[in-house]
């Protein structure tokens, strides 16, 4: 993002970084607003310097940020997923049907993320198999998935979750730290070390770089990006038992407009939409970012939908200021 | 080409006739020309938007704000007429349109002048509006009894026989049709959606182009604020929630290539129609309507499969990767 912003679409052997692009890169600039938001969080709430409050702040974001890692790789290829809350939506009721049949936690566990991963290879292979454009294919998909929970659950929902299950959502591991967190830390581990430093995540950046390219390159384009949806749909199954453990209850409205969040949490995290670019680091950072703002909007009592509208005025604005920047820049040289 | 394109929707509309036939072989009372005009009136602000819609995404682009656009126009007009009654209907019609045209011009303007990718844009701008909506209201609804009854009621009359809202959609219509084959830039639309590049050297200025289908895409929304908030009689931070997606389903249903370049009015309207008679179909035959969702999600799935094949036949895949590098 930081060397080639203007076009997105070269590719260079190596990534050297020398410390000035290191301050000026697009993580820092994520760093200096979550502090800035940070230190206005603590000055605009005393209740906000509060370990159990910073503790609460993470379930702001853990669950979307988990599908959000997955997303990056998705956009980073060129592609799209906004089936994700949907996804959770159906593997939530999946979860509450096998409840019913009185499957005992593990089981529970294991439809949540098998769901999940299903709705995904449906995705990835209308995508690759059929050749069809992503972001028409999960607006479909997205009506779809929803709508079977729609089917099953009507105007009910299904409760009753045993304790153990709860755990997932509500459970400490340590202290303060939540299981949620250190899944989503654990993850966003495991989503840098494979997006940075391994042969798949170079073939990702290719294939969003130049998809033609990559091909005669031997990337095996199709399969990488089916791989992708199928991990996304992963990533929304495991938020989608995250979430039913926190809620305790299943509703076809469950997770709605998180698909939304989601994909602003990438891109505030400086992954351009249009592929080729973007880093875990950055969509962490941006997570943060998002769950500090809500959260100490909360502590405001700032109204949830207020709260979107800063939402998604930094959203254009964190986009907006370096183009203009660079225009400014290019006027006066 | 023609003729692909006459086919496919000449294919909608067969589909929308065999919906129509199978649901009055159970129910004959479903086809009463009544029950058509009321699926026709109860479908034609989903047609406008569809064709406001349309105009942006053959230019690929999308708009995800049109929705929200709606949302905070009806609330406007709705606490004007609330807080004065007197003002006019048609002046405030058009001051929807203005309000609305103003929004579009937004997104239109940050596509255009900084370069920022549509999706982006109109996703900041679809939660930012809504939440206007809250802010101006403060959270509170305008109901029936605060608005007027000329505000209520001018849509409800009728004219030759046909709602004055299904007229809306008519004129419309007809502007976008004429809008779409009879002007320079209307054809510019096109054009640019399908070879920017070669676009460029025709002497239109892609930008502008985009900025204009968006300045379209939020007149219409804007008038369409109006007509929903008359005809639900009831404004609030909730209204069309969602409704952006099944703007763009109405499209893709309809053959409007998500890709740029390819749609046109008769399709989006057979489209939205489409979505109409199947939403009026399910309560008639027993089916609780918490199946619509799933059924539009499957329309979209099929409709799009169904595209790729005829869009793949004439290579236009190659062609537009070999446009886009």
């Amino acid at each position: 993002m930081t060397d080639f912003p203007a076009t997105g679409r070269q590719l260079p052997d190596r990534l050297d970084k020398p410390l000035k692009s290191a301050v000026l890169s697009w993580e820092s600039l994520l760093v200096l607003v979550a502090l800035a938001i940070f230190i206005a969080n603590s000055f605009a709430s005393p209740y906000f310097l509060n370990e159990w409050s910073l503790s609460d702040m993470t379930f702001n974001f853990t669950e979307k940020a988990l599908i959000a890692l997955a997303m990056a790789l998705i956009i980073i290829t060129g592609e799209i997923d906004l089936s994700v809350a949907s996804i959770i939506a159906l593997a939530s009721t999946m979860m509450g049907l096998a409840l019913q049949a009185g499957v005992d936690t593990p089981v529970l566990v294991m439809v949540g993320i098998g769901v999940g991963l299903l709705c995904g290879a449906f995705n990835g292979f209308l995508v690759t198999g059929l050749k069809l454009p992503s972001i028409v294919v999960t607006i479909g998909t997205m009506s779809l998935f929803r709508g079977i929970a729609y089917i099953v659950l009507g105007d009910q929902s299904f409760k009753g979750y045993p304790a153990s299950f709860s755990w997932f959502g509500q459970g400490y591991v340590f202290w303060v730290i939540s299981f949620e967190l250190v899944l989503f830390v654990v993850a966003a581990v495991i989503f840098y070390v494979l997006l940075q430093h391994t042969n798949f995540g170079r073939r990702v950046y290719a294939i969003g770089n130049n998809a033609t390219a990559a091909r005669f390159s031997g990337v095996r384009v199709d399969r990488i990006k089916f791989v992708l949806f199928c991990l996304t749909g992963l990533m929304s199954g495991i938020a989608a038992v995250l979430l039913t453990a926190r809620l305790g209850s299943t509703r076809p409205s469950i997770a709605e407009g998180f698909e939304l969040e989601a994909v602003t949490m990438v891109v505030l995290g400086g992954v351009s939409i249009l592929g080729g670019s973007g880093t875990i680091i950055g969509v962490v950072l941006a997570a943060l970012i998002m769950g500090l703002v809500t959260f100490g909007l909360g502590l405001l009592n700032v109204p949830g939908i207020v709260m979107s509208i800063f939402i998604g005025s930094l959203l254009i604005v964190v986009i907006a200021l370096p183009i203009l920047f660079r225009m400014w820049r290019q006027r006066r040289a | 080409m023609n003729r692909l394109l006459k086919t496919r929707e000449l294919w909608l509309a067969l589909g929308i006739l065999a919906v129509i036939v199978l649901v009055t072989l159970r129910f004959p009372r479903f086809s009463q020309p009544g029950n058509l005009l009321t699926i026709f009136n109860d479908t034609s602000i989903l047609m406008m938007l569809a064709l406001g819609q349309m105009a942006v995404i053959l230019t690929r682009s999308i708009d995800l704000s049109m929705a929200s656009n709606l949302a905070l126009t009806g609330m406007i007009v709705a606490m004007i007429n609330a807080a004065a009654p007197g003002v006019p209907i048609p002046l405030l019609i058009a001051g929807c349109v203005v309000v609305g045209a103003a929004l579009g011009a937004f997104n239109g303007i940050l596509v255009w002048k900084l370069d920022i990718p549509p999706i982006v844009v109109t996703l900041g701008t679809l939660t930012i509006f809504r939440g206007l909506v809250f802010v101006i209201s403060g959270g509170a609804w305008v109901n029936a009894a605060q608005m007027s009854q000329e505000f209520i009621q001018l849509q409800r009359g009728s004219f030759l026989g046909l709602p004055i809202l299904s007229w809306f959609a008519v004129v419309v219509a007809g502007l976008v049709y004429l809008l779409m084959t009879r002007t320079p830039q209307g054809r510019a639309f096109y054009a640019i959606g399908v070879n920017p590049t070669a676009a460029v050297y025709t002497g239109i200025n892609v930008g502008r182009t985009k900025f204009l289908a968006f300045v379209l895409a939020g007149a219409i929304s804007g008038l369409c604020g109006y007509l929903w908030i008359s005809r639900y009689v009831i404004a609030s931070v909730e209204v069309a929630g969602g409704y952006e997606l099944t703007i763009v389903a109405a499209c893709v249903i309809g053959g409007v290539s998500i890709a740029g370049g390819i749609g046109t009015v008769a399709g989006a309207l057979l489209g939205a129609l489409f979505l109409g008679v199947v939403n009026n179909a399910l309560p008639v035959i027993g089916v609780s309507p918490f199946w619509q969702m799933a059924i539009s999600g499957a329309a979209i799935l099929i409709a799009v499969v169904l595209n790729g094949r005829s869009e793949r036949t004439k290579g236009r895949i190659i062609l537009k990767k070999a446009a886009a590098v």
